[in-house]
């Protein structure tokens, strides 16, 4: 029980709850039992326990008992442009708890330029001071050298983060290169680490914003309208072939839509090593909103990838969910005010990006996919929670009710219906995307790290009491294979016997760069160069008996060799 | 449309008009009889071209070489009722007899009697078979042309007849991507135009698309001179050309234009592979593709992921392996899928037609197929090296086979390819099939002999190219007779705005024409080819399926197994751009994609001031690459000076605690922005 980290939790006095008469929910099976936790973990499960007196009792009255949810995309007090988006993390914590999600991950993001481990320390400092819920990072790898590198390499093996966003859009800020993507793919795979990407063709984006606002869009439908949902399909394609390439494990952030998910289930389907994130926009609602005569609700739906304007995305989304193709679900949580988003109100690039969903989330795919009939809700604890604390390798401290895990536990009632507005969300944002639907499925009573923090719809939380929780690198649910692979894919070179038949005469040097390759690999084996050597005494003509003349200098080009200097040699001959 | 032409042989256009009627009048013709009554006969009973003609608008291109061999100035020009569409004609090679008169194709008259005779065939009893259908019919040529499809036609006397016997008779092949003088470091290919069309007619195909490679600094324009002067020089049947784009720039745009107007290029090669050589970044493929659209050309991309490629070279270099089985393995086949994908979407984004050439593997293929599902406008080409082998001997013991395997993207490993590629091409996904015929000698391949990357790249398979797609696909059944046509030749000439010149036997179509053996069965090896190369990559692989008879400009340049070529009797056909194939989809779409802002009202809430950093001078991603976005129009100024007069209050220029929520912004609420 290493993973345990006991060391971590000094702030937890001795709590003891006894949830009575729930049915448990795991990823895998269900089943009824009480379950008894003590000091934040889980310390038994099971039928007529034997429990101290005077522990506070949970009537559960059959309702399901899930683990609690784990959204693993969030981007709370964002910096941007000199402001930071409105949920910070004490703000975003809450709307989490409220929502049955009892940890985040969040992604720390350092400018283009500036060092990982300074925004890490930062955004640490900003979470451990406010955080209500436990909480991780994922780091932003913004801009790529041997810096960043040695940081990566620090922050996997000291600082609990094993995995990493990088971007393949916005360009000429963040965006990376394919050759940089496969070398931070290869990096990342021998580290261990999980390589996240923000999937959409960012130089094609660019020359159509341009080509938007030149044809005189301005509002937030030229966001979508520059953002095709081809261009996202077409850098999970490319993402693909390059974490398959480099046999890393992939996993794609925001999944908006349709193409973008079936290339993603095609791959799996080819066995690549692929996850794939739908956040609670992309379940939730559509893209249509963009095109809404009000700018300010229009610009509320601003993120990127956009939000897919087909009405019939979120239905797919959620069955791709339900069968397994799609892995776990984030929210992106990161809310601006209108006035923040207003900076944009001339030029939709320069609307900051962002949806809410972080409270929401639990409850949509609940009702979306569950109540609908796609899922059970064994895969609802997975993609809610399981499959994520499986990837970070938080798994079985996280995402399982289980004897040794953390108590984050809720209780979850399916027949709950609630409206969602603005009104009555925990997030500071002005505007809910998701504003006037009603959801059915809520949880009753949330527990996080063994405290009842929702119980009869209030809220009692502390700023401060969230913990970091370390990521350990390889994590199983995606390295196995990638371990495996990496024994069975050793390339062997074919043993040949030495060409020694005749060469044309060529010159590297005229024209520049002629050949393709000449340039990209200047790091010459000496074996190749003992090679060289080789072949140019034997290839002497002194040493191969006498030549006639007239094969020395360059052969004309249609003349047929039929008797190479030196004879014919066993080795290249053709018949 | 003659004034198009004019421009592409300017120097013979004035002699044609003037000429003409002066010349002397040996060249009268003697018997009207017989060819009256059929001249009327045909135009019911044959597809009267030029009312079909698409995207040709009635002109036919110029031809040249068979048709001035007859001298008629006999007849005034304005009665010829096909001069119209004759205009004027090319005469930019070396000339044969260069007699240079030339009329209307509609009597079969004209002078010079011996001449003439040569240029007449009737073709009998032969089953003609086009990409529509088949039917038995009579073929009668004269001057290098189809003049009549017909049954029972009368052969005049001493009118060569060919005794078809009930063979197929079929559209000349067409070899839309040959590389005869691609240079590589110095060296140029061993089959040049001459023995690269030799071997092209020896396969049955009668014309081929040669792709001119300038190098990455140099003009297109010279490029294309110089390949255009050595194929008129060399080839021995009809010739087009491709140009390769190896860098975007603005010089580039005003070679290209040049060249769709006044040199009759209509199709362009971009790279995506080859690393700091050819290869162009996505944001200058969306540029290019968005020129040659308007161009009305068609873009061939060479689909490979260069960045990647150039990476995994590295890596298998590092790894020890030098050989040729380094290169699949720095090429594995999901980084051409991946390209095909990025090209596809590419050309969606910007309404262009998209060619990928060189199709290779299984899944660069299925991506295509997925790609016209969904509606794009994408062809795909494979070549007769895909569909005939593997790349399974790049594994070879012996280097200089392994090495003449060597081409980019390279064959699969994968087996079952070819006979997936076969499916593909006969239910229509992919629909033309080439060779990148690019022979080198082994001593050439050997420049690479320590380093796989410096391998010429390039195989064989012009001559091969039509046996094995009969081979491999009609005699398995996977393929009818009149696909077999298409892919081979009429799609082709569909694509490349050839059509109905080209690919099709049909009154007024050229008189390349292939009497198809079926049953024939031979052994390929390099011994018995055409080509110069001393390895043939089917080496050893039985074929059935071979040309009988192969017609090239109306003569016979191939009987029973013998050449009988003219070096330099090709004419260069020039091109027209906007083909019909592929342009008429998308001119419809470009008037339905239009986007369409929102009309608002003004917003007039609460702006948040953005601080003027110098630290945040790019934090929006988009701030840089639309620099003339920060001009705003007028409208929008007035909106801005007007924000700042109603909006600034003194609390605006304390920046907001985020987290705050504005609930009564300053100004009061307005409708325009509330959320309620």
């Amino acid at each position: 029980m290493s993973y345990q980290g006991k060391k971590n939790i000094p702030k937890i006095t001795s709590d003891r709850l006894l949830i009575k008469g729930g049915r448990i929910v795991n990823d895998d099976q269900s089943f009824n039992a009480d379950i008894y936790m003590e000091d934040g973990l889980i310390k038994q499960i099971g039928d007529n326990l034997i429990v101290p007196g005077g522990v506070k009792t949970i009537e559960a009255n059959g309702k399901m008992v899930i683990p609690g949810g784990i959204d693993i995309h969030t981007r709370f007090q964002k910096p941007y442009r000199g402001t930071t988006s409105l949920d910070d993390f004490a703000q975003g914590t809450k709307s989490a708890l409220a929502g049955g999600t009892t940890m985040i991950v969040d992604h720390v993001f350092p400018v283009p330029g500036s060092s990982l481990m300074e925004a890490y320390d930062q955004w640490k400092q900003w979470a451990d001071e406010k955080a209500c819920c436990d909480y991780s990072l994922h780091v932003d790898i913004t801009h790529w050298d041997d810096t960043v590198k040695q940081e990566v390499d620090h922050l996997v093996k000291e600082k609990g983060v094993n995995s990493f966003q990088v971007y393949m859009a916005y360009e000429d800020y963040c965006q990376m290169t394919n050759s940089e993507l496969y070398e931070i793919f290869t990096f990342l795979a021998e580290r261990g680490g999980i390589a996240q990407i923000h999937a959409e063709n960012g130089e094609i984006i660019s020359k159509e914003q341009s080509r938007m606002l030149q044809i005189g869009i301005t509002g937030p439908e030229g966001h979508v309208l520059s953002r095709p949902e081809e261009l996202e399909a077409e850098a999970v394609f490319r993402a693909v072939t390059i974490a398959s390439q480099t046999n890393c494990p992939l996993y794609v952030t925001r999944v908006m839509s349709k193409s973008a998910a079936d290339i993603i289930s095609q791959a799996r389907k080819k066995g690549n090593v692929v996850f794939g994130e739908p956040i609670a926009a992309s379940l939730g609602t559509d893209g249509t909103h963009y095109w809404s005569k009000n700018w300010a609700k229009a610009a509320y739906f601003v993120t990127s990838p956009p939000l897919s304007p087909d009405p019939t995305t979120p239905d797919y989304l959620n069955t791709l969910l339900a069968s397994g193709d799609l892995s776990v679900t984030g929210s992106a949580h990161c809310t601006f005010s209108v006035a923040q988003k207003a900076i944009g109100k001339d030029d939709f690039t320069q609307i900051p990006e962002g949806v809410n969903g972080v409270e929401e989330r639990m409850s949509l795919i609940w009702d979306k996919a569950v109540t609908t009939g796609k899922m059970d809700e064994n895969m609802f604890v997975a993609v809610t929670s399981t499959n994520a604390a499986k990837i970070l390798n938080l798994y079985p401290r996280k995402g399982r009710i289980a004897v040794g895990s953390d108590a984050d536990l809720v209780i979850w009632d399916t027949d709950a219906v609630r409206t969602i507005t603005a009104k009555t969300h925990q997030s500071a944002a002005e505007y809910n995307i998701f504003e006037g639907m009603e959801l059915r499925g809520a949880p009753q009573v949330v527990i996080c790290q063994g405290k009842i923090v929702l119980e009869d719809g209030n809220l009692h939380v502390t700023s401060g009491v969230g913990r970091f929780i370390p990521c350990s690198p390889y994590p199983d649910f995606a390295y196995k294979r990638i371990k495996a692979r990496k024994q069975l894919a050793v390339l062997r070179a074919v043993p040949r016997g030495m060409y020694d038949g005749p060469v044309s005469e060529f010159s590297l040097s005229r024209g520049g760069t002629p050949s393709a390759s000449a340039r990209t690999s200047p790091t010459k084996q000496p074996v190749r160069n003992l090679h060289q050597s080789g072949f140019s005494l034997a290839g002497n003509p002194a040493a191969c008996g006498p030549p006639t003349p007239e094969d020395l200098p360059i052969r004309p080009a249609g003349r047929r060799i039929v008797v190479p200097p030196g004879g014919r040699s066993n080795i290249t001959s053709l018949s | 449309m003659s004034d198009c032409r004019r421009q592409w042989n300017r120097e013979d256009e004035l002699p044609v008009y003037l000429a003409g009627p002066i010349s002397s009048g040996p060249n009268q013709r003697k018997s009207y009889g017989m060819f009256s009554s059929v001249e009327g006969a045909f135009d019911s009973k044959t597809i009267d071209f030029d009312s079909y003609a698409v995207g040709r608008k009635g002109s036919r291109t110029p031809r040249s070489r068979s048709r001035e061999r007859i001298l008629d100035s006999g007849d005034p020009v304005e009665k010829t009722p096909g001069d119209a569409r004759e205009g004027s004609q090319t005469n930019s090679t070396g000339e044969i007899d260069g007699t240079g008169t030339e009329r209307g194709k509609s009597l079969l008259q004209g002078g010079d009697g011996i001449k003439l005779l040569d240029g007449r065939l009737l073709i009998k009893g032969g089953r003609v078979v086009n990409d529509d259908q088949s039917f038995y019919a009579d073929v009668f040529i004269e001057d290098g042309l189809i003049m009549q499809v017909g049954e029972n036609l009368v052969a005049p006397a001493g009118v060569k007849v060919i005794e078809a016997n009930g063979r197929m008779i079929i559209p000349g092949g067409i070899d839309v991507n040959t590389c005869l003088m691609k240079p590589y470091l110095d060296t140029q290919p061993v089959d040049d135009f001459l023995q690269g069309t030799k071997a092209a007619l020896a396969g049955g195909t009668t014309m081929i698309i040669d792709h001119v490679t300038p190098q990455p600094e140099g003009s297109l324009l010279e490029a294309f001179e110089r390949w255009q002067e050595a194929a008129d020089k060399k080839a021995c049947c009809d010739y087009s050309l491709h140009v390769d784009i190896p860098k975007w720039n603005e010089t580039v745009k005003d070679e290209l234009e040049m060249l769709v107007q006044d040199k009759g290029v209509n199709s362009f090669q971009v790279f995506m592979a080859y690393n700091d050589l050819y290869q162009m970044t996505d944001s200058e493929l969306y540029a290019a593709l968005s020129f040659l659209k308007e161009l009305g050309a068609v873009v061939l991309v060479h689909a490979e992921n260069g960045d990647l490629v150039a990476k995994e070279q590295r890596k298998i270099l590092g790894m020890g392996i030098t050989g040729p089985e380094g290169h699949p393995l720095s090429h594995p086949e999901e980084l051409e899928a991946e390209a095909v994908f990025r090209a596809i979407t590419l050309g969606n984004r910007v309404n262009c037609p998209v060619y990928i050439t060189k199709v290779m593997s299984k899944s660069a293929a299925d991506t295509i197929a997925q790609a016209r599902r969904k509606g794009s406008v994408v062809f795909g080409e494979p070549i007769t090296a895909s569909l005939a082998t593997d790349g399974s001997h790049y594994w070879s013991k012996n280097w200089a086979k392994a090495a003449a395997y060597v081409t980019s993207p390279p064959l699969s490993p994968d087996p079952t390819t070819l006979d997936h590629l076969h499916t593909l091409l006969a239910c229509g996904d992919l629909q033309v099939v080439g060779s990148s015929h690019c022979a080198y000698s082994t001593s050439q391949k050997a420049i690479g002999r320590d380093d796989f990357t410096l391998i010429p790249e390039g195989v064989n398979g012009v001559e091969e190219r039509m046996g094995f797609v009969w081979d491999k696909a009609v005699a398995m059944g996977k393929m009818d007779e009149n696909q077999f046509v298409a892919v081979t030749s009429t799609n082709a000439a569909k694509i490349f705005n050839l059509y109905p010149r080209k690919g099709r036997i049909a009154a007024g179509s050229d008189a390349d024409i292939v009497i198809w053996d079926p049953d024939s069965v031979k052994t390929i090896t390099a011994k018995l080819q055409q080509s110069a190369a001393e390895y043939n990559i089917f080496e050893g692989l039985e074929c059935r399926g071979g040309p009988a008879l192969v017609l090239s400009q109306g003569q016979i340049v191939y009987e029973g197994g013998k050449l009988q070529v003219q070096q330099g009797t090709g004419r260069f056909i020039p091109r027209k751009p906007f083909p019909d194939f592929a342009y008429q989809r998308v001119k419809f779409r470009n008037q339905v994609k239009n986007s369409q802002g929102v009309t608002r009202g003004m917003y007039d809430g609460p702006v948040y001031e953005v601080p003027s950093m110098p630290k945040y001078i790019t934090p929006s991603p988009s701030a840089k690459t639309s620099p003339t976005s920060h001009q705003p129009p007028p409208i929008r100024n007035l909106h801005q000076s007007n924000f700042s007069l109603s909006g600034a209050q003194i609390d605006d220029n304390v920046p907001r605690r985020s987290g705050h929520r504005i609930v009564a912004p300053p100004g009061g609420r307005s409708n325009i922005t509330s959320l309620g």
